[in-house]
Formats: C-alpha cells, structure tokens, sequence
C-alpha cells in the first residue's frame, strides 16, 4: 500500500524532469540570444532585453507563473471574443510552467551568458578575424568553447535553482512530484515520510547533475586547468 | 605585392594617422619604428581591418579591398566581408601578446585557419602544421600541449608557424617580442630571421633596431601619425636626416 504510493510519487519525478529540461532548453536560447543582444551594436535590442531581464528577475516566479496560467489566456480569449472568434485557448499546466520557468531562467542565463561572452579576451577574436575566419565560425569554434567554461558556475546555479522552481508549477494542477507527495501525504497521514522522499529526490538531481557538470567543466577547463587549480 | 595609399584614422577627433603610404614589393622586409603612440600598431592593424581606417586604400597583390562608409562613425568598412575574409587569409599577423586560442592545442591552432579559410583536408593541414612548427624549431611533444603550457617564445613561434600555415601573400608581425622576457627574445627573432631570408614579404612593427637595421629592406619612421623618415636601413640609421629621428635613435642604441 505505501509502497504503491512510493511508486507514483517517484514516477512524477520524471515530469518533474521533463519539466526541468524543456525550460532549460528554452532558457539556454533565451539566454544566448538576451546575452548577444545585450552585447550587440543595437541600442533598441540591449533596451528591450535590459527591460526583460530587470522585469522578470524583479518579479517572483509564483506572480509570474500565476500570470501566464490564468491571465495571459483569459486576456487572449477576451480579445478572440471581441474579434467574434469561438476558439478558446486554454493552457495545460506542462506547457505554461515551460514556458514561465524558460522565460524566468532565460533572464538569469541572460546575465551568465553576458558575463561569460565579456570574460573571453578579446584577441581571441581578433586572431580569428584576422586569419579569414567569418563570424559564426569564430563564435562556434572560438568563443563558444571559451565562454562556456565560464559561463559552467553560473549555468551550474541556474539549473539548481530551476530544477527545484519546477515545485512551483503543482500549483497549478500539474502532477509532478510535489503535488504526487503532498497527494500521498494527505491520503496516508505521513506526511514526514513523503515530503522527505521529495526532498531526496531534488537532492538526487542535484547531486548527479554536479556530478555531469564537474565532467563537463573539466572538458572545458582544457589548456585552463593549472589557472583553476 | 602589397600597396596602402593615404591611409588616415582618428579616434573620436584625435587624428592618430595622418596619411601613411606604404609600397611592399615581394621579399620586401619593412620595418615600422616610432616611439609609442606614434601610431605604427594601428597603421599595422588597419591593414587587414582590425581597425577600421577613415580614409585610405588598401591593394593586395593588383586586387584592391572595396570599402563603403559606415554614415554612423564615418570609418571606412568592408563592401563585401566575403573579400575581406579572403584577404586576410592572404594577410597573416603574428600578434604581440600571441593571441593563440587558449582552448585548442598546439596543433589544432596551427590547422584552424588553413582548414576553414582555404578549405584544406585536415590531413593537408596536419601536414602542413606539423612542418611549419618544426621549421619554428618546436619538437613533436609540444604538438599536443596547450598554449598555456609554453613559454613566451615558444608560443609566439607557435604563433608564427600558425602564420606560416596560411602560405600568406604577407605577414604583418606587431610588436612580435614587446611582450617577451628578454631572455626569450632571441629565439623569435631568429625565426624571424630565417623567414626574412626565405624572401618572404614582411611588416614588421618593431622596437628592435637590431633587426630593423640588419634584416630589413626599407625602415619607415613613424611620428605622431606621419612618416617622419623612410629609406633603406643604412640610410636611417646612419645617416638620420631629421631631428626626431636622431633623437628617437640615441635614445636607443645607447
């Protein structure tokens, strides 16, 4: 009996994980073209994302995630109304909480980024312009590998935090973990015993997700190690 | 070989080249002397567009690199980048703090360029790096080391084995041993001079008088964003001719 519960509760781990990666993949591009456009020529582009990253940083997930459940599809439903359409548009919790924790933790690797594409000296580029090499290429073979060792402390804190706001998306309905354990926890009266077996879980994720990044961060530190040491 | 014409560039309204012209014939070796903030790193640099000159032409072997003005900065820029990326692969420049890519070894260093710019198999441009680095005189264990791992000169002779891997038209050399203990100077320098005497094309912004006296074809001394003074080495440093150029000689060959 309780260890069907288990079960279950650990199964919604996997959307909880789910959850994490799809809003990670979109934080990552978020953050790649926010830290580009901050560096860019463009004062029209680093305004807009300046205005992005102060509003979402400034404005706490829940606000923010309650937005884009319940009002951002209310406000499109009010405007497809007026236009005389029948569709209405409804948001799966999966699909809003992406969405919100992308855009949230885009604003934060927007910074990571920013700081990391600063920290790769600029003779680096300079070589590679200066032997033929075109843009893309120098970003993709040159400034990428650079920047993504620095870019590893800040990415790594960003995806730690990201993993456990996946938490605050049982708040809308979604049965992840979270909302599996609080669940099981009010079926069965042991509560203890569930809200510690979510714990262990987030912890479990952390844990090997340290244990990825270290590898990768070694990869990386490639020709940088005795710096680092 | 290679033509500069009229070249100006000023920074906001300070005017740091105030016209240089430049004229290198094949196995021509040109030094640049001048003290600091005469303006001969960024003359160097404008050739191949590292910095955007305001005025000038520049002509590469009877192909001349087509400009456009940028209305914003009124810099010259690059018509076409696709020309621009060609002729810098023509043009290599040994950098004075090496610039080497800190993540690649020594070898993908030297096979980088060659491989993407002039479309080389990796196995050519092994090759072609393997020899070039031997030619700088880095044995076979440097091959897989990282750029960190070397000393001052060796990188700078990875630097130039790098250069030499682009089989350039030119090579511009910026203050090549500036950022080198003096112990290590040395070492450069006589890679620098094996090439000089191969006849390979050069520019060369320097403050080594020993080399620009013995090595080069034509010295230009630079003042102040002008050539004060330009000829033969003999000539310049022999037989100085203006007040400046005596001055900036005595203060260096003491």
């Amino acid at each position: 009996m309780l260890s069907d519960y288990i079960t279950t509760v650990l199964a919604a781990g996997w959307v909880s994980l789910q959850l994490a990666f799809v809003a990670l993949v979109l934080a990552v591009v978020l953050g790649l073209l926010g830290a580009l456009c901050k560096l860019s020529g463009s004062r029209a582009l680093r305004i807009v994302v300046g205005m992005y990253t102060t509003l979402v940083r400034g404005v706490p997930d829940l606000v923010l995630m309650l937005l884009v459940f319940y009002s951002l599809p209310a406000l499109l439903n009010q405007g497809l109304e007026a236009m005389g359409s029948d569709l209405f548009i409804e948001f799966s919790p999966f699909a809003a909480g992406c969405a919100t924790l992308g855009i949230i933790f885009g604003a934060y690797m927007t910074e990571t980024f920013r700081g990391a594409l600063i920290g790769v000296p600029h003779g680096q580029v300079e070589a590679a312009h200066a032997y033929g090499l075109g843009r893309v290429h120098t970003f993709r073979r040159i400034v990428l590998p650079q920047m993504i060792r620095l870019a590893l402390p800040g990415f790594t804190n960003n995806w730690l935090v990201l993993v456990k706001a996946t938490a605050l998306v049982s708040l809308l309905g979604l049965q992840d973990i979270m909302f599996r354990a609080r669940g099981a926890a009010e079926a069965t009266g042991k509560p203890f015993t569930f809200y510690l077996i979510a714990g262990g879980f987030y912890l479990a994720i952390t844990l090997i997700s340290l244990l990825v990044l270290m590898w990768v961060g070694r990869r990386y530190a490639a020709g940088h190690r005795e710096l680092t040491r | 070989m290679l033509t500069v014409n009229d070249l100006h560039k000023r920074y906001g309204d300070h005017e740091v080249i105030k016209g240089v012209s430049l004229d290198a014939k094949a196995g021509d070796v040109i030094s640049i002397i001048g003290s600091s903030g005469s303006g001969k790193s960024t003359f160097l640099r404008c050739i191949n567009f590292l910095e955007r000159p305001h005025q000038g032409e520049i002509v590469l072997d009877g192909e001349r690199l087509l400009t456009t003005r940028d209305r914003r900065t009124g810099e010259l820029m690059p018509k076409d980048r696709g020309q621009l990326q060609r002729m810098r692969g023509r043009l290599s420049m040994v950098f004075q703090n090496f610039c080497l890519w800190s993540h690649m070894s020594v070898l993908d260093n030297v096979m980088e360029a060659p491989m993407h710019v002039h479309g080389l198999s990796r196995s050519e441009a092994r090759e072609r790096g393997e020899a070039n680095l031997a030619k700088v005189g880095l044995g076979k264990d440097a091959f897989g080391k990282y750029p960190a791992h070397l000393s001052g000169g060796q990188q700078q002779r990875v630097a130039i084995a790098r250069a030499l891997c682009m089989e350039p038209d030119v090579m511009l050399f910026d203050e090549p041993t500036s950022a080198l203990d003096p112990e290590l100077v040395g070492e450069v320098l006589k890679v620098m001079q094996t090439l000089a005497e191969e006849g390979r094309t050069m520019i060369v912004v320097t403050h080594e008088m020993g080399f620009a006296r013995n090595l080069s074809t034509q010295t230009l001394f630079l003042h102040q964003g002008l050539i004060e003074e330009q000829g033969s080495p003999a000539d310049l440093f022999d037989r100085p001719r203006s007040e400046r150029l005596q001055k900036f000689l005595s203060g260096r060959l003491k």
